[in-house]
């Protein structure tokens, strides 16, 4: 029987996945229709001091769409809480105790004062939530009030508020971080070496997600202006992924739980994030594109995947993908692959050939005894996959490893000995073999 | 068919060997995966789906296609199921232009629905493939037992759903083998490859029901002694019956039932040794006539005339259908009933027709004006009928409306311990999807009797 009961950090829910902090869980009504869809548990909407804030009063939201407006891309200004904290502390203890399966932890942000974090730590732990998470990844508005992410972006505070939290709640601590950072591995060692029970990530990336050429302002305009945003969806999952990656791999960091976020949308992301560490996942985008019900679909295939794969329960493949992480130099030179095109898939649209033939070696015909064909030369193959990533039909071209003969291109015998750069002979830095 | 064949110009082995393969291979080939991601990539996944309130069965439609999307065409199959045991077939009979399809919100954009009928199909395909039996597993034994008449898409759902709920049941079917229509009746290039029989199969898998072919209600057993051995019985005998032509010469040789014909069609591997004539001549305007009259020409005859005694528009087939028949070449001439057929040595060589018309209080009538139409062969395909007496006729008899079995919004019937579904009752739709619907419906309301 294949379970997805998930256990991070002893709280416990029926399934891996968790709604993020965010309208999807703002308050009492989202929540309860939430676990009615399902979910496994949520992190409510980030909590702050009264006076609440507000929030800007026009449009909060600006997207990237792919073709036929398919959403990709989510940009926002939207603020935490802006409703009081008595009212969400009580819908908060009214759902744990209606929902006690379901998980239920609280993102908090306040100034950065060791009596406002003690303070609001007690009155989050008489709601008898499973656990909080601090915001330290905001990237507007709350940034520019010394909290968010202008906590996250430097390590000491992340450290210090972590502690103070540890030393006044036995509640469990998850850290959430900025990925606006240059080395994510910073905040996450800083978050563990002040007690942190695991991190999550990622929140929003700042960004501008387009001008309105008309008002010559930024998207979303308000007034004639626009402020830069959080960008989410799944246009950010690969750099969340490589994030997650990057902490799961560190040795400062290893073994510290991670709540992986950021564009996951299907059951295959949600496991991807899994493969490479995260014990379980938060999901806001897909949610906000599709309504609750698309977590049916992440149960039933994360469900159907396993079975397939015999795991029988989730910590059985999480962080199975890590020790495969690896670093560029690190990687096997004498691995040769050249592409090939299947000739019974190809609809003859040309942009392989024209990818190849513009921008990269030259390596694919484009007419073959006066017809339109499309087919590999191997001669000047590098293996590269531009053409894969191009080609409109999955499957339809594929990289074939070469483990014996000669490489056409290089006129080398392949060697199928483990070759990286660190010993490679145009490496002015490698490693001798042995001293001459 | 021995009697026809002595006939003017019919004749088996029209065709070269291969024209009868590809006349009769899937009428619409299967999506591959690429094919099918493009199109399941269509859908919004739109709230309270207006596909899924047009099936009759219900489906999670919107699911069903992310399912696809996301690479899990299993469990695609698997939300199919949970709603219509036969969604396989009903993916390749279903009108889908007057269901599901009709109303997706692309028509609205551009005119063009999501293709829902092909990905239930590439959906319950994939399953057929990868998964052997049934992931369905029954509910602890109940002890109950209960007989299901007629091996027909009504009595199947109905009996699969008993099943999982732990009762066992026991299908009595006349015939030889389950499936009724879809065995015996859907058009041939519909469901390709003994697709009936394999879906019957995978029904049976998940265990509990028992099968009594070559047994009919009526002659081998009765309505009285089923209600005193089960705790309950389902008829789903569909309509056994059918519609005469009340016009002269109808007794003629080559005056054929069309459904008939077509039974005999579905059951012969080798469409080579079924004769067709040269001209033919089809009366009626329901899906039966234009299979028949589709059938006939793939089989080889010269000219196909459907004659229907309205206007095309108030056919029982969709429009697709007539467009199907008509790019096939068949001739649909409206507005004509058949008078007399004319007879040559005992066979038909002609019918007149007479044209009819609209009176001002809507009601049709001949003008008198008549045709002559040259036919080889009359194939009838004005309807079909219950046949009551199994159900009248003895002790326990059932109450009926407009000559079929009346049953409530739970396909209960006047007696009690009684259920019926599919064509068999009275208000129904008269498809697959419409017959398993009826047959879920009574397994949970027999559940529950039950139960209770
Ligand atoms: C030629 C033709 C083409 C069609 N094409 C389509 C189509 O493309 N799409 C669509 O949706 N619908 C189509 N239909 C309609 C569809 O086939 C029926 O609505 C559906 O099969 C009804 O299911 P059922 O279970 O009620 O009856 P049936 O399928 O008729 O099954 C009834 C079963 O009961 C058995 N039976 C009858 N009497 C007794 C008895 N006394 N004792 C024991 N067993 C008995 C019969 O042998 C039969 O097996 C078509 C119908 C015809 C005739
Ligand atoms: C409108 C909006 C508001 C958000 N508000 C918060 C918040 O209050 N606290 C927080 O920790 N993250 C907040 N986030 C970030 C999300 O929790 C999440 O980290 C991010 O959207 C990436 O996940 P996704 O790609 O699944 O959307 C917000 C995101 C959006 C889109
Ligand atoms: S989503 Fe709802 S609240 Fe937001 S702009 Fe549209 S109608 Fe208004
Ligand atoms: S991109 Fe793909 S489909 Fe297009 S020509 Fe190349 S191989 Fe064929
Ligand atoms: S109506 Fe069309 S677009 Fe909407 S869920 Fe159904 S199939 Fe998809």
């Amino acid at each position: 029987m294949t379970d997805l009961t998930s256990n991070f950090l002893g709280i416990k829910s029926p399934n891996p996945f968790w709604l993020a902090s965010a309208p999807p869980t703002d308050k009492a009504y989202n929540v309860i229709r939430a676990f009615e869809a399902g979910w496994g548990g949520v992190v409510w909407k980030t909590l702050g001091e009264d006076p609440h804030i507000v929030n800007v009063n026009g449009p909060r939201y600006g997207a990237i769409h792919g073709r036929d407006r398919n959403l990709l891309g989510l940009n926002n200004i939207e603020l935490i809480t802006d409703r009081p904290l008595e009212v969400n502390l009580k819908e908060i203890k009214q759902v744990k105790r209606d929902w006690p399966d379901r998980a239920l932890v609280v993102s908090l942000m306040v100034p950065c004062e060791e009596k406002n974090w003690i303070d609001i730590l007690k009155r989050v732990e008489d709601t008898g939530a499973d656990g909080v998470e601090l915001n330290f990844g905001c990237p507007h508005g709350m940034s520019e009030r010394g909290m968010g992410s202008a906590v996250g972006q430097v390590p000491e505070y992340i450290e210090m508020v972590t502690r103070w939290c540890k030393e006044n709640t036995k509640m469990p601590v998850i850290v959430k971080l900025t990925p606006n950072i240059t080395d994510i591995r910073k905040p996450a060692q800083a978050a563990k070496n002040g007690g942190a029970d695991a991190v999550s990530l990622i929140n929003t990336i700042n960004s501008i997600v387009g001008v309105d050429l008309d008002v010559m302002a930024p998207t979303p305009t308000i007034d004639g202006k626009g402020a830069h945003g959080g960008y989410c969806g799944p246009a950010v999952k690969p750099i969340a992924l490589n994030m997650v990656a990057e902490i799961a791999r560190d040795p400062a960091t290893a073994g510290l739980p991670i709540s992986g976020i950021g564009g996951i949308t299907t059951w295959r992301d949600a496991a991807e994030f899994m493969a490479l560490g995260a014990g379980n996942v938060q999901v806001c985008t897909a949610a906000m594109t599709y309504g609750f019900k698309v977590v049916q679909d992440m149960i039933d295939g994360l469900k159907e995947w396993m079975g397939e794969k015999g795991y029988t329960s989730i910590d059985e493949f999480v962080g199975m993908a890590v020790p495969n992480c690896s670093d560029w130099q690190n990687l096997n030179l004498n691995y040769v692959t050249k592409a090939k095109i299947d000739q019974d898939l190809c609809i003859k649209c040309g942009r392989c050939h024209i990818a190849c033939e513009d921008t990269s070696h030259q390596a694919i015909t484009a007419m073959v005894d006066g017809a339109r064909h499309f087919e590999v030369i191997d001669e000047e193959c590098v293996g590269c996959n531009l053409c894969v990533n191009v080609c409109p039909v999955e499957n339809c071209i594929t990289m074939e490893p070469m483990t014996s003969g000669v490489d056409p291109r290089t006129k080398q015998p392949i060697d199928n000995k483990f070759a990286d750069w660190t010993t490679h002979p145009n490496n002015p830095n490698r490693v001798m073999e042995a001293a001459e | 068919m021995a009697d026809v064949l002595s006939a003017p110009d019919i004749r088996a082995g029209r065709l070269s060997p291969e024209d009868y393969l590809k006349n009769f291979d899937d009428i619409h080939p299967p999506l591959d995966r690429h094919e099918a991601s493009v199109e399941a990539d269509r859908c919004y996944f739109c709230f309270d789906a207006p596909c899924t309130i047009a099936c009759p069965t219900s489906i999670d439609i919107p699911q069903f296609i992310r399912q696809i999307q996301t690479g899990n065409p299993v469990g695609a199959a698997k939300t199919i199921f949970a709603e219509n045991i036969l969604g396989g077939m009903c993916a390749r009979v279903c009108p889908t232009e007057t269901l599901c399809e009709e109303a997706c919100v692309r028509n609205e954009a551009e005119d063009k629905p999501v293709k829902i009928g092909l990905l239930q199909r590439y959906a319950t395909d994939t399953y057929m493939d990868k998964v052997s039996g049934s992931h369905f597993t029954r509910a602890a034994p109940t002890n109950k037992k209960i007989a299901v008449v007629g091996g027909g898409p009504a009595s199947l759902s109905c009996a699969h759903a008993l099943a999982l709920k732990g009762h066992d049941v026991t299908i009595f079917e006349a015939r030889e083998k389950l499936g009724g229509l879809n065995e015996y009746g859907i058009a041939a290039y519909k469901t390709v490859n003994d697709f009936a029989q394999r879906e019957v199969e995978f029904l049976l898998s998940v265990g509990g029901i028992k099968v009594e072919t070559g047994k009919a209600l009526g002659r081998d057993i009765t309505l009285s002694g089923l209600r005193g051995e089960y705790d309950a019985v389902f008829l789903g005998m569909g309509l056994p019956g059918v519609n005469a032509l009340n016009a002269e010469g109808e007794d003629l040789s080559g005056a054929i039932d069309a459904v008939a014909y077509i039974a005999e069609l579905r059951q012969e591997t080798d469409r080579a040794k079924l004769p067709v004539g040269r001209k033919v001549v089809v009366i009626g305007g329901g899906m039966t006539a234009i299979d028949i009259a589709v059938q006939t020409k793939r089989l080889g005859a010269e000219e196909v005339t459907i004659l229907y005694r309205r206007g095309q528009d108030a056919m029982k087939a969709s429009r697709y259908e007539q467009e199907l028949a008509q790019t096939n070449g068949v001739l649909i001439r409206e507005w004509f009933q058949p008078k007399r057929l004319i007879g040559e040595g005992g066979h038909v060589v002609a019918i007149e027709a007479e044209r009819t018309a609209v009176d001002a209080n809507g009601r049709l009538s001949g003008t008198g004006e008549t045709e002559r139409f040259e036919a080889d062969q009359v194939f009838k395909a004005i309807g079909q009928t219950f046949i009551a007496d199994p159900v009248t006729g003895g002790s326990d008899a059932l109450e009926l409306d407009a000559g079929r079995i009346r049953v409530d919004d739970a396909r209960k019937t006047s007696l009690d311990k009684v259920w019926a579904g599919g064509d068999c009752v009275a208000g129904g739709e008269d498809l697959t999807v419409a017959a398993v619907e009826d047959g879920k419906l009574a397994a949970r309301s027999i559940d529950e009797a039950l139960a209770g």
